[in-house]
């Protein structure tokens, strides 16, 4: 198993260099991983997988069900939803099937609900079902007065995003991707059949690649000589609460799209909490992944029409995330023979719920320009430690507890974190680097005290395992 | 598998040690529950001193283990590293530790759960999110108990004691103090503490002024204020503590579905520490965030006699509600019986030059009080007599306290 975060690149030529470990390069590395004959590197700036656009999102497992019918990203959607939910369920992803409710605050947003479910049925969903106040408030107790109606989608999920991409890291390493992190491609060109790739850590070189660079993809795809497509982040403001806000919200809560725009949802975390957000901004830098006094008092606004009682909790952690939106309602994705070269550009709002859907096209479009994969087998499955409240974790299993008391001394107690599971993860296939990281791992230091407690504790274990 | 024992305390700080020491020396069966690894509570990492008395002065961690001990001694059991998680019956706590799983039930349960600052996030304060961003809490456990370096360049936000408790930890670190930034026009603490400050340490203070924004990726770079009268500027530093803004943890006591008070947040309680539910008390931080460890350990005694008493059968009184008017921001106790005698604490939202307080019950006055305090500053406690407690009507309505 190889993660490096240091040194010189190895020398060799892949046969697949990935560059970008999102949850979309995790994806493609992952599948490519079912061919053991295959070398393949994956390639990340950062010091982690997972450290761009694809830790900070609302993390939905969308049915699709309001895609651009007819799109790769309709298909690919559809298709991904119900990958993933399966490879969650064996790889222990917590999902929570909890379904949306796109509520209706006005007579127009009233009238687009039909509108919506019959373009549902066009992206082959078939269980959506139009509610009236009375069920609607009924559902939900909660919600602030007027609502007039909603139209239930029920296949709708929440998921943690953090374990998908880390699930596809793990086990792509497992199976034999060499992961190297604090690797950023800063130039590209191609000799002889073999791209050369230039890193402050020394040249990579590989028979074919793939784009996977999120915001970056198109300057990568520029260096391969493409002029195709310009990434312009629309940066999502979100706001977490604490986890008493729970109690107040059974569905994702969804705004009804109309000519004026798109509003906020309302939506439970897996972990406990209520999501707030996000807001839509087209902005030219690609590193603005802060937060604004103007896009949290919006999202205040909105949140209190919502659900009046959300803003009476405490908020926990406030973020955004950038979509890599690119001006045309669909991903880019594009193979170019001729270069051994496959883009995966565009993957703007919906990438979590499509990674695997896209993992196993892209994967297709690479045979058809001609890389022979060799024979297939399926890879060894993962087990993830589970991050999500719906199922046991490791405090509450008195199995567990037994045989190793570290599982009952809990170290983060927002979150019920315990010694066991920090120690853990800083063991595991890939180790956090930062305390960002193991926070995504474990959750410590996620929770309403955001280290008063624990952060000092949690910060010596991480110390400790750096050694 | 359920176990017994009369009282169970939960937090291991000033209010549930100083409880559990008087029940235990009374003869009760005390458990005291906490979550951490080492009893104490906050002080443990108060290395500064403002402990123990003005002839008897503590460090925080000397507080800590005097109140640790003394519980012990009294016949108290002190587990540590067992966390209380939710309620299993009217007054039965399910717990987790390193040996597992276990129901406690007790005849009597005392919440001491303390109290926490809001984070950077809670104040929905904008910016970037890079490390080297703390609470007073964080950074007393970092450098005093762990020893771990922090940045070299500090802003503190907020000017009350805890504020120049962490500028006291920042350079006791090694570190300078940037500035101590507050959006009210004057510190809240004594005016010597806050001269010694900015004369002795040459510490700046920045009234009337808000942090707008933290910069910076991985680690700050600055923060953006803004001054009340619209000037700005980055305040250049490469770590930020945000103390104070103290919130009750009143995990345990929602969860049990305790009534709290909507000023403090804290459970509502009379002046015997009585909440809502039969036989469930509380003490200290948790009420009202946050007094003395003093004022904290001295609630835990006081409650003992209730606690003593609940437990050979005598009735749970309801109590009148004990509201404060704005300005006042709340008062704990926060309900009222005839024959409380534990001195109120408040806390006022404005500015109160002499104040004097009220107290009235369906607009009959039962006692005006001129406070000890100069000035009523937010962040500062005013504390009010129960004096006049024998005087309320137990079948009235509210009793009202207002600021002259
Ligand atoms: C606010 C918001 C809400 C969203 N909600 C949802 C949702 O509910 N459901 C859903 O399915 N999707 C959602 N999305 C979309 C989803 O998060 C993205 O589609 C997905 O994360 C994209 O993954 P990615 O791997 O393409 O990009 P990223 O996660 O950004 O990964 C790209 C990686 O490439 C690396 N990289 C870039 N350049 C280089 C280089 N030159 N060399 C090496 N490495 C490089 C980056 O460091 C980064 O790690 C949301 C997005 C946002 C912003
Ligand atoms: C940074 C800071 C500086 C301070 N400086 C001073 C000072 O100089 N002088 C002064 O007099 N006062 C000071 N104070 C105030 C003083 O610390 C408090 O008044 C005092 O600690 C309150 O005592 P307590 O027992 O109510 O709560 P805490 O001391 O907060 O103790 C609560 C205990 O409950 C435990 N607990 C909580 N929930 C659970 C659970 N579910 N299961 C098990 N255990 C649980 C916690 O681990 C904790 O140990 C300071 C406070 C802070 C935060």
């Amino acid at each position: 198993m190889t993660v490096t975060t240091s040194g010189p690149l190895p020398t060799g030529p892949y046969d697949v260099a990935i560059v970008g470990a999102g949850v979309v390069g995790s994806a493609i590395a992952r599948r490519l991983a079912h061919h053991p004959r295959l070398r393949i590197a994956l390639v990340e700036a950062q010091d982690d997988v997972g450290q761009g656009t694809s830790k900070a999102n609302t993390a939905i497992l969308h049915t699709g069900f309001d895609a651009v019918p007819g799109t790769l990203e309709a298909r690919l959607v559809r298709e991904g939803a119900r990958e993933l939910a399966a490879y969650a369920a064996e790889s222990g992803i917590p999902v929570e099937p909890v379904g949306a409710l796109l509520v209706a605050w006005d007579e127009e947003q009233l009238a687009a609900l039909p509108r919506l479910a019959e373009k549902a049925e066009r992206n082959e969903y078939h269980a959506t079902r139009l509610l009236g106040p009375a069920e609607l408030y009924d559902r939900e107790p909660h919600l602030g007065p007027g609502a007039l109606g909603a139209l239930h989608v029920p296949g709708e999920s929440i998921i943690c995003p953090w374990t998908t991409t880390l699930a596809y890291a793990t086990q792509a390493v497992r199976n034999g991707v060499d992961l190297h992190l604090d690797s950023p491609v800063e130039g590209a060109a191609r000799h002889d059949g073999v791209h050369h790739l230039t890193t402050p850590r020394g040249p990579l070189r590989a028979r074919w690649l793939v784009n996977a660079a999120g915001l970056h993809a198109d300057t990568l795809d520029r260096l391969l000589g493409h002029d195709d497509f310009t990434v312009t982040p629309r940066r999502g403001q979100l706001i977490v609460h604490d986890k008493f806000a729970r109690a107040l919200v059974r569905h994702i809560l969804l705004p009804v799209p109309t000519a004026l725009g798109k509003g906020v949802l309302v939506a439970p975390t897996v972990h406990g909490n209520v999501l707030l957000g996000p807001t839509a901004e087209d902005l030219d830098d690609r590193t603005a992944t802060n937060s604004t006094a103007e896009g949290l008092d919006r999202l205040r606004e909105q949140g209190r029409r919502i659900l009046p009682a959300l803003l009476d909790e405490e908020v926990t952690a406030v973020y955004a995330g950038l979509r890599a939106a690119t001006g045309v309602d669909d991903y880019r994705i594009a193979a170019h023979p001729d270069q051994a070269y496959v883009t995966v550009g565009g993957i703007r709002s919906t990438g979590l719920t499509a990674s695997l859907a896209i993992a196993a096209h892209v994967t297709a479009l690479l045979t058809d320009a001609g890389l022979d994969p060799g024979p297939e087998r399926a890879p060894a499955p993962v087990r993830m430690p589970n991050l999500g409240e719906a199922f046991p974790r490791p405090y509450q299993r008195p199995d567990l507890v037994a045989a190793d008391p570290d599982h009952g001394r809990l170290v983060c107690h927002c979150e019920r974190v315990s010694r066991g599971e920090i120690r853990d993860a800083l063991a595991s296939t890939i180790p956090p680097r930062s305390l960002d990281g193991l926070r995504r791992r474990t959750r410590a230091g996620a929770g309403r005290c955001q280290g008063f407690y624990c952060g000092a504790a949690v910060r010596a274990l991480f110390e400790e395992a750096q050694g | 598998m359920t176990r017994h024992v009369d009282v169970l305390v939960i937090g291991a700080g000033p209010a549930g040690l100083a409880a559990a020491s008087r029940l235990a020396a009374g003869g009760a069966r005390v458990e005291v529950l906490d979550r951490e690894q080492r009893a104490g509570g906050v002080p443990r990492h108060c290395a500064h001193g403002g402990f123990g008395t003005p002839l008897h002065p503590l460090t925080g961690p000397a507080c800590a283990r005097l109140l640790a001990d003394a519980a012990t001694r009294a016949g108290a059991v002190v587990r540590t590293g067992v966390t209380a998680l939710d309620w299993a019956g009217p007054r039965t706590l399910t717990t987790v530790g390193p040996e597992g799983p276990e129901n406690v039930a007790a005849g009597a349960v005392v919440l001491a759960t303390g109290a926490r600052e809001r984070p950077r996030a809670a104040r929905l304060v904008p910016g970037t999110r890079p490390a080297g961003v703390y609470t007073t809490g964080e950074l007393q456990q970092a450098v005093h108990l762990y020893g771990q370096p922090i940045g070299s360049r500090a802003v503190i936000v907020g000017a009350e004691d805890v504020s120049y408790a962490a500028a006291g930890t920042v350079r006791a670190a090694g570190a300078e103090v940037v500035a101590l930034v507050t959006h009210l026009p004057r510190a809240q603490t004594t005016p010597a503490r806050a001269l010694d400050a900015r004369l002795r340490h040459r510490i700046p203070l920045l009234t009337d002024t808000t942090i707008t924004e933290l910069l910076g990726h991985g680690r700050p770079t600055g923060v953006r204020v803004r001054h009340r009268d619209g000037r700005a500027a980055t305040l250049p530093c490469d770590t930020v503590v945000f103390t104070g803004d103290f919130v009750p943890d009143h995990e345990l006591a929602r969860r049990g579905g305790i009534a709290l008070d909507p000023g403090t947040r804290g459970p509502a309680v009379d002046g015997a520490l009585r909440t809502s539910h039969p036989g469930v008390f509380a003490v200290g931080s948790v009420l009202h965030a946050v007094q003395s460890a003093a004022t904290a350990a001295r609630e835990g005694t006081h409650a003992a006699t209730a606690v003593r008493d609940w437990l050979t059968g005598a009735a749970w009184p309801g109590g009148v509600p004990l509201l404060a008017d704005p300005p006042l921001r709340w008062i704990a106790p926060n309900r009222v019986t005839p024959a409380d005698r534990l001195p109120y604490v408040l806390r006022t939202t404005a500015l109160l030059p002499r104040p004097v307080l009220h107290v009235t019950q369906d607009g009959r006055p039962l006692h005006r009080e001129r406070p000890r305090l100069r000035t009523a500053v937010p962040n500062r406690t005013l504390t009010l007599t129960a004096r006049w407690a024998h005087r309320i009507d137990p079948e009235g309505g509210p009793v009202r306290v207002t600021a002259g």
